[in-house]
């Protein structure tokens, strides 16, 4: 067994955190919030460069055959930064539903023009009355001589809106909550019929209502087999929660080094609030919660690809418990330590904090994913 | 001892209960009942009924505009205006200055101010915190130097609610360094429209506009508008803290939120059935209830007059620490609920530019706005750990 890094892993670390550092951070997230796209496209075109759109895709599909691991050192450095660039709907999603069941001219046609940075998605998993079960379908999309019409209602689908092709899931079969009888289909964004509702997310990204209304696509919009769509979705699903975990402890390391350093330049009574033991015992359970965080985002990544379905299942949704009850801890209690200061918008705590309200919510909270491993077990 | 109210308290609940059913203006009760933002033109025009009523502060002694009430009366009352929706009156005014007022204040002083409190005229904010006097606020530094029959002021004060939209302002100043820094601060009372005041917005973590920092440059302020002694301060704006913490515990409108939390379980959709009968939301939303069972039955005792075992008087910092908890924990439990629609916020700006529908349910409008605000609660009016050390000295004598 060997859990430390390789090097190439902490030179992608390197150059990542110092993107990071010199261009993203509160004041770039602040600059975004009147932009309509709510991110950054010479920041898109920066990580093309850097080859970051390439990490995760097969060598043979002109990726850099990247593991977990690695996406788990730039997502990292990706959370220390508050990154909203749409990478987790574009690369890890959409790119992980195209490696997991696209046809070979899908792949071609597609994650090309993704690692060059010229084609953004958003994948359309989740429905109003679905909650976070992704076999919960009621989007349909019915036999139209070759192709396929699609109807239905997508909800909160993260960069939905600035996506050039949305992945829908859709039902061809079944009853709503059937996991046979989903399929998966490649929707342009400006296709007739699909109706987009865009709005902000808490965390200063963006997410948008997808409606599809007699949404006609040809056959080849079909990823993978008819009515088997769900176990590709849930393994990019899975992949981005692993991605998720691991943004998340790079936000919560911001959140413990910018609470202790600030506690112990604020006084009050004479002295750094550092030297309150309440405080002390505080800021230590935070360091505690950051480094189980941290464990278990390692584990996600370790087991995300593993053929055991009940350790693949307990590593993803362990860890997901874990980061939504740490994410909470670390950020609560940023915020209550900086005290007054930690409540505005001028500080960086309070952007981590919603940052980490959010990664709680994505793809399921803690409560689902104790009912998942509750289940695999 | 008897829990249940008598014919007379339940003739007057139901007295109430129609007056307010037939005075509260729709529009304000449903933005209180459905998470919308109250202003402050929709506080003033309720403020204003209220006043003609006779009913705008219970709490005051009869003789200064009180109603006479007996504390189950009270407790009537703001069950049956949370009930309806009713917004929180500006507490500033009310709850923390008006007493001070009519308890330290000269004759003059009742007669200028009282009036304007009552009837709603006059709106004020609180000038107590300072950049670096938060948790250590008896360290505070903005000076007032004597020149002849006024004071003139120099400094900053900082998280200033509503100073934006505030009338007057009770300010905490230090008018002596020289010995114990508890000894040196006075209590004044100016206007904001006052030449050498500035006001400058802070944004906080939702994107409101509700608190601000306050620069005093050269202000004049005439020692006439000073509270009791100079000097003295500190008693007068201790004697307020404590009225600021009375009523924190807010149990009407826990109440109205654990409600509206039901409300939306009970038509969200999970696993094929309802949020609301999942085991894992039950259990929650039952502690929370028993949680407000205790919040609500420990004012009810301290209310009727049973005191604390241990130092009669500072029930307040218990109350305060026990209630802004369970009011974090029901708002997490109702962005929990809203699930993925618990995301959307645009407390920054509209970004649809159109006047559709939110994209958020009716039952989830303004959970998350809620939720971050909220996160003050155990920060503001003595910080929570502040509370717990002053319980332990002061209750527990340790
Ligand atoms: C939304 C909001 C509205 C407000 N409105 C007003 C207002 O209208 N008027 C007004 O005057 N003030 C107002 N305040 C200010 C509020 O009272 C202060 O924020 C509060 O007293 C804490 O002070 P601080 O922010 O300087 O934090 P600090 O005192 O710096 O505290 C930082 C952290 O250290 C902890 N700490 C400090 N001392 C100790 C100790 N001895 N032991 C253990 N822990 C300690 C605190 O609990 C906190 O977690 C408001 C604040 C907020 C956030």
């Amino acid at each position: 067994m060997d859990l430390s890094f390789s090097e190439e892993q902490q030179l992608l670390r390197d150059s990542a955190e110092r993107f990071v550092d010199q261009n993203c951070g509160t004041e770039y997230l602040r600059g975004l919030r009147d932009t309509e796209d709510g991110f950054s496209r010479d920041h898109w075109k920066t990580m093309a460069e850097l080859g970051w759109l390439a990490l995760p895709f097969a060598e043979d599909n002109g990726g850099l055959d990247g593991t977990p691991v690695d996406t788990l050192v730039l997502m990292e450095a990706f959370g220390r930064g508050l990154v909203v660039e749409p990478y987790l709907p574009t690369v890890i999603l959409g790119g992980g539903v195209l490696q997991a069941a696209g046809s070979a001219a899908q792949i071609e046609s597609m994650v090309e023009p993704i690692i060059e940075g010229n084609l953004l998605l958003a994948v359309g998993y989740a429905e109003p009355q679905a909650r976070f079960d992704l076999f919960d379908v009621a989007t349909t999309a019915a036999k139209d001589g070759d192709g396929y019409v699609l109807n239905g209602h997508k909800a909160v689908v993260i960069h939905g809106a600035t996506a050039d092709k949305i992945i829908i899931s859709a039902r061809t079969s079944g009853n709503r909550r059937d996991k046979d009888g989903i399929s998966l289909f490649i929707v342009d964004s400006d296709a007739s019929g699909l109706d987009k509702r865009p709005y902000p997310t808490v965390d200063g990204s963006r997410a948008a209502e997808i409606m599809l209304d007699n949404v006609k696509v040809g056959a080849d919009a079909l990823i993978g087999t008819e009515g088997q769509g769900l176990a590709p979705l849930e393994k990019a699903v899975d992949h981005a929660i692993a991605a998720l975990c691991a943004e998340a402890v790079g936000a919560m390391k911001v959140l413990l080094d910018t609470t202790v350093e600030y506690t112990k330049t604020r006084e009050q009574f004479g002295q750094p609030i550092s030297r309150f033991q309440v405080l002390r015992h505080r800021m230590a359970d935070m360091m505690m919660e950051y480094e189980q965080a941290k464990s278990m985002a390692l584990v996600a990544a370790l087991k995300v690809d593993s053929d055991d379905a009940e350790e693949r299942r307990k590593a993803i949704s362990g860890a997901k418990v874990q980061i939504g009850k740490s994410g909470k801890f670390v950020g609560q209690q940023a915020v209550q330590l900086h005290g007054g200061m930690g409540m505005t918008d001028e500080l960086s705590v309070g952007h981590y904090f919603k940052r980490l309200t959010m990664i709680d919510v994505l793809f399921g909270n803690v409560d689902h994913h104790l009912k998942q491993f509750s289940a695999a077990a | 001892m008897d829990l249940s109210f008598s014919p007379e308290e339940l003739a007057f609940q139901q007295e109430v209960r129609e007056w307010v059913g037939a005075n509260l203006p729709v529009d304000i009760s449903e933005k209180v009942l459905g998470g919308g933002k109250v202003t402050k033109s929709d506080l003033k025009r309720w403020h204003k009924i209220l006043f003609e009523k006779g009913w705008v502060a219970p709490a005051w002694p009869e003789e200064y505009g009180g109603t006479g009430w007996s504390a189950v009366q009270k407790y009537i009352f703001a069950e049956e205006l949370t009930r309806a929706g009713a917004p929180e009156l500006l507490g500033f005014s009310l709850k923390m200055v008006g007493p001070v007022i009519f308890t330290y204040g000269s004759e003059e002083q009742k007669a200028q101010h009282l009036p304007g409190i009552l009837n709603g005229d006059v709106w004020w904010c609180q000038g107590y915190s300072e950049p670096g006097s938060g948790s250590d606020l008896a360290s505070l530094k903005t000076k007032a130097v004597s020149d002849g029959d006024d004071y003139i002021i120099n400094g900053t004060k900082i998280w200033t609610t509503g100073a934006h939209e505030a009338d007057w302002i009770f300010c905490l100043v230090r008018t002596d360094d020289s010995g114990k820094k508890q000894e040196g601060i006075s209590f004044l009372l100016f206007p904001m429209d006052l030449p050498g005041i500035e006001v400058s917005p802070i944004i906080t973590i939702g994107g409101e506009h509700s608190v601000n920092q306050v620069f005093f440059t050269d202000v004049r302020v005439p020692k006439a508008n000073r509270i009791g002694e100079e000097n003295m301060g500190w008693t007068y704006a201790k004697f307020l803290l404590v009225n600021e913490r009375n009523g924190i515990a807010q149990v009407g409108g826990k109440k109205r939120q654990l409600s509206r939390i039901k409300n939306l379980a009970a038509t969200s959709e999970m696993a094929g059935g309802l949020l609301a009968e999942a085991p894992s939301y039950r259990q929650k939303i039952t502690d929370a209830e028993i949680a407000l069972m205790a919040l609500e039955y420990s004012e009810l005792r301290f209310l009727s007059g049973q005191k604390l075992d241990h130092a009669p008087g500072t029930e307040a910092n218990m109350m305060k620490v026990a209630a802004t908890q369970l009011q974090q924990t029901l708002s997490e439990l109702f962005i929990e609920v809203a699930g993925y629609y618990g995301m959307p916020y645009d407390g920054f700006q509209d970004l649809t530019g159109s006047n559709e529908p939110s994209v958020i349910p009716d039952g989830a409008q303004g959970a998350m706005a809620d939720h971050l605000y909220g996160r003050a609660a155990t920060i503001y009016g003595g910080s929570n750990e502040i509370q717990r050390d002053v319980m332990a000295k002061v209750l527990l004598s340790i």
